[in-house]
């Protein structure tokens, strides 16, 4: 019937130096890994699109396959 | 505090009455509904009365020997004592049921039955669909889709070939 006395105070401060830290790396590192698995290939994939484009070639193949409505193809 | 409780514990009830004599009628019948009522909730650990309201004689001689030094109690004492004010302990109070699982088992054959539902209403309510769903008018629109060179860095126009008119390997 002599249990030891229950750990009363304290509480909040000890989870806090327990799970913070733990917060704080896991968030970093996902910012880290999402940094370099998602935008800079998608920067990467932007910068390789651009380097060989031709806009007016293809203002024309659009403009051959009939969407706008402002140039007609040039066969009309 | 505890000396307070044990005092109002003793055979008696807290009544807080209010004795009204009104010209010839008597005294106001008691609710029991109105009286400190026992309850066992978690955030309110302790309850206005008592458990157990009329002292059987060896609980009363047990409240006699209350009184006296708490050490001389043995521990079966102690814990009858404990039963005589609470119904149940913290842990017996709060420990879970298994009612979810009849929760979550009502869930799925609820949802099960409105499938069927959507089912049957699809079958026989609802018209056909309209003529834009046809597989010659996807294909137009597809093709409407790469012309307009959607999404060409990488999303959908950037999977066709425009070279070769073909779905990239």
């Amino acid at each position: 019937m002599s249990l030891p006395k229950p750990v009363m105070r304290g509480l909040l401060g000890k989870r806090l130096r327990f799970h913070l830290p733990i917060a704080f790396t896991l968030s970093i590192i996902s910012a880290i890994a999402f940094k370099y698995a998602v935008t800079e290939p998608r920067k990467q994939a932007y910068a390789d699109f651009y380097k060989q484009y031709d806009s007016v070639k293809e203002f024309n193949a659009m403009r051959e396959a009939g969407i706008f409505e402002s140039v007609r193809p040039s066969g009309e | 505090m505890l000396a307070t409780r044990a005092l109002r514990l003793v055979g008696k009830r807290a009544i807080s009455t209010s004795v009204c004599v009104r010209g010839g009628h008597g005294v106001a019948k008691v609710e029991e509904y109105t009286l400190p009522a026992y309850f066992d909730r978690r955030e309110s650990p302790l309850p206005d009365v008592s458990y157990v309201r009329n002292l059987s004689p060896e609980q009363q001689s047990l409240k006699e020997k209350e009184k006296g030094s708490w050490a001389a109690l043995s521990n079966e004492e102690k814990v009858a004592l404990y039963r005589i004010s609470f119904n149940q302990s913290f842990a017996e109070m709060n420990h879970g049921t298994s009612e979810w699982k009849s929760v979550v088992g009502g869930m799925f054959f609820l949802i099960g039955l409105t499938g069927l539902v959507v089912l049957w209403q699809r079958k026989y309510v609802y018209g056909p669909v309209p003529h834009t769903f046809d597989p010659e008018y996807k294909e137009k629109e597809l093709q409407r889709v790469l012309d307009m060179r959607m999404n060409p860095v990488e999303g959908f126009g950037a999977k066709w070939d425009y070279e070769n008119k073909q779905w990239k390997k």
